[in-house]
């Protein structure tokens, strides 16, 4: 292929062409293995993210997060390895521990993935109650029995956003967790997503599909964690259905190395009555964009979407929530904190969406951020659609530095400048923190702050 | 113990300290009185090393455990750890950081530089409840975020409580009583009386008289526009409550104009 002067339009055009011959390059295993729906939704998927194309700074949703850096990467879709890999080679990316414990000390459930590919050694099922499935997708296809297929790309719709649609085609493996009505799980389930690369660049595509039928009670942690210096790219796609009356309590950890690229969607469907939470923690990653989307269809649904984003150096995280309450009587509370420092910039799009029938609506969302350097930057931006009188909507967003009447008072004290900066920093992350439910996840996130301010300096 | 000689600071480009002299000894307690706008709480901020003042000249020298210091040169969390201590007149909220970890992080601090071991969790605990009893203060109040949502007395008693936990050399008062009931006020002259010792020295600063009946001072100054005008024993203060300031500022014109 003749090379013309590189610009941004032929990155992206080589981008472009790269997703969709790697999709021709596996269409053929894919039609060897999968059920005719899904070969047929792949098929589908790829035209859209042909027609769609990489998104640029002229899409309003992706105005403030210029993909260029992302679009220059020529990556390869990661092989399955995962035949090389033991217990001890995780540890690297666990700082200070697992988010769950050790097999010995802890009964959680744990699916463990690296580069999209489902690690049954490294994976720990056991202790399920009766009826629940918890493994991987492509084991489940393996199964025929329709469960895939009522709910797999329900919720992400790949017509209209060009990485779901890259993943809907080119997804390889991911968890699977369905509990069937009445059950509840009292330990958390863990779905870890190991992403690494050599000298090569390397693209995974993790995804995932959480059923939790109605009267369910379950909380599940989905953790992105990169692995060495090499250069990742991890396109990821969740959908979490809350049935009703069902209390659905997820968190989205994600740190991966400053030299890679991380693209999620999340997308919730809350049915009557239905309680889904949802907590993203963002530490780490050149250019990281959290979609977290949540539909409040049937009355009484409640949903909660909290965040925490961290970022330095020239990182920057993106953080796209929505919350479209479609029925009457449903709550939502959004509260995002970011922290940045040096030259670090972050997005946050709050998208609230009332729909005409959808009264006494009660939506409040709240965005914060600390700003530790004069060039750190911040745009912050709620975007409320409200076709119903009948409704209470709050929305708020700030951007701040530390507090120096604050930092005086503990110098006043005793507290070294350095000392009160780090304890003020630390009280601004744990009022996301603190609401993290499970003990050891709490404690890993404690410690990813702890060893991110001491990288700080 | 401190010996201040014409101190000038500046803030916002305007001069409030024109020229402040004073000698502290140990074992003295001094009270500082004078209307709004005198000065006072910048001396009491000046004295901690607040940045916002901007010192423009005199000298302070401060008798710390290691002998006499220029406290102008120190950062604040040198003077504190040398021994000074301010009792702030609003004390600020710290949302997020807890009473107990934010007062055990400057009780640790304090005393590594002192080259004593650190308190553990247990002993901080067993030290801090014994000072709160005698303060009055609820066991609650450990877990709370600093200051937050105290009320102007429980702020004041959190003051005195850190002094207490602290022990300096010197403590500074900036206008502890303001906005206390009679309880609290003597709740807080207590903490403060129970720290009087032959080493250790207070400089409270005050708008009021009546903190003087139950903190009974060696000697009373008077600040009128910067400058210490008349210096006298505790009659002074009584003096001042009758005859208000009015008599002072002819002397504090004289001064200015004679410089």
């Amino acid at each position: 292929m003749a090379k013309e002067k590189k610009n941004l339009m032929s990155d992206v055009m080589e981008q472009h062409d790269l997703y969709v011959s790697s999709f021709r390059a596996l269409e053929r295993e894919f039609a060897a293995r999968d059920p005719q729906w899904l070969l047929r939704l792949r098929r589908e998927a790829i035209e859209s993210f042909a027609r769609l194309g990489f998104p640029t700074v002229h899409d309003e949703e992706w105005r403030f997060t210029n993909l260029a850096p992302l679009a220059k990467v020529l990556f390869q879709a990661a092989p399955d390895e995962t035949d090389t890999w033991d217990a001890k080679d995780l540890e690297p990316a666990l700082p200070g521990g697992a988010p769950f414990g050790s097999p010995e000390e802890s009964s959680d459930i744990r699916l463990v993935f690296v580069n999209g590919f489902y690690s049954e050694r490294l994976s720990a099922v056991y202790g399920l109650p009766q009826g629940v499935e918890a493994g991987n997708l492509a084991g489940l296809l393996k199964k025929k029995d329709g469960a895939a297929e009522a709910h797999l790309a329900r919720y992400a719709d790949h017509r209209v956003h060009p990485f779901v649609a890259m993943n809907t085609a080119l997804w390889r493996d991911g968890a699977y967790l369905r509990l069937p009505k009445g059950t509840a799980l009292d330990q958390p389930v863990h779905i870890v997503h190991v992403s690494t690369a050599g000298e090569v660049p390397l693209v995974s595509f993790p995804r995932n599909l959480i059923v939790a039928e109605r009267e369910t009670q379950a909380t599940v942690v989905e953790s992105y964690l990169g692995l060495g210096r090499g250069v990742c790219f991890s396109n990821a796609v969740t959908e979490i259905v809350a049935g009703e009356n069902a209390v659905l309590d997820h968190y989205k950890l994600q740190r991966e190395n400053g030299q890679s690229f991380h693209i999620g969607a999340l997308r919730i469907y809350a049915d009557r009555n239905a309680s889904a939470a949802s907590c993203s923690i963002s530490l780490g990653g050149a250019l990281v964009r959290n979609e977290a989307a949540a539909v409040l269809d049937a009355e009484g649904a409640d949903c909660t979407l909290n965040g925490l984003y961290l970022a330095r150096g020239r990182q920057h995280v993106d953080n796209h929530t929505t919350l479209d309450h479609a029925k009457p009587h449903g709550s939502s509370r959004e509260l995002y904190h970011g922290i940045l420092g040096e030259h670090a910039t972050a997005v946050f799009n709050g998208r609230i969406i009332v729909r005409p029938g959808a009264i006494k609506t009660d939506a409040v969302q709240r965005n914060r951020n600390l700003l530790l350097s004069p060039d750190a930057v911040v745009d912050t931006k709620p975007q409320l659609e409200i076709y119903n009188n009948d409704v209470r909507c709050t929305h708020g967003a700030t951007i701040g530095q530390l507090d120096p009447e604050a930092l005086f008072y503990m110098q006043s004290r005793g507290i070294g400048a350095g000392e009160a900066r780090n304890i003020l920093i630390y009280a601004f992350a744990a009022d996301i923190k603190d609401r993290v439910k499970p003990a050891a996840v709490r404690a890993w996130v404690e410690d990813a702050l702890r060893a991110s301010q001491k990288e700080a300096g | 113990m401190l010996s201040i000689k014409n101190l000038h600071a500046n803030v916002a480009g305007r001069e409030i300290l024109r020229g402040v002299d004073l000698e502290i000894k140990a074992g003295e307690v001094h009270a500082i009185m004078g209307p709004n706008g005198s000065g006072k709480s910048t001396l009491a901020q000046v004295l901690a090393g607040r940045d916002l003042y901007e010192v423009t000249g005199g000298e302070v020298t401060f008798n710390g455990p290691h002998g006499p210091e220029d406290l102008l040169q120190l950062k604040p969390e040198e003077r504190a750890r040398e021994g000074v201590f301010l009792a702030f007149q609003y004390p600020v909220e710290i949302p997020g950081v807890s009473n107990l970890y934010f007062l055990r992080a400057a009780v640790n601090s304090v005393r590594k530089a002192r080259g004593l071991e650190e308190l553990d969790a247990y002993d901080f605990l067993q030290v801090s409840d014994e000072k709160m009893k005698r303060l009055g203060m609820d066991a609650s109040f450990r877990e709370r975020p600093v200051n937050a949502g105290f009320s102007g007395g429980e702020k004041k008693r959190n003051e005195i409580f850190q002094m207490a936990m602290l022990e300096p050399r010197l403590a500074i008062l900036d206008e502890t009583d303001s906005g206390l009931d009679i309880d609290a006020l003597k709740t807080v002259a207590d903490g403060v009386n129970a720290m009087r010792s032959p080493d250790r020295a207070v400089l409270a600063v005050t708008h009021y008289q009546r903190l003087l009946n139950y903190i009974v001072p060696d000697f009373v100054h008077v600040l009128l526009n910067g400058r210490i005008v008349k210096s006298g024993g505790k009659e002074l203060a009584l003096e001042l409550e009758e005859t208000g300031y009015a008599g002072f500022e002819g002397m504090a014109e004289t001064v200015v104009s004679g410089s």
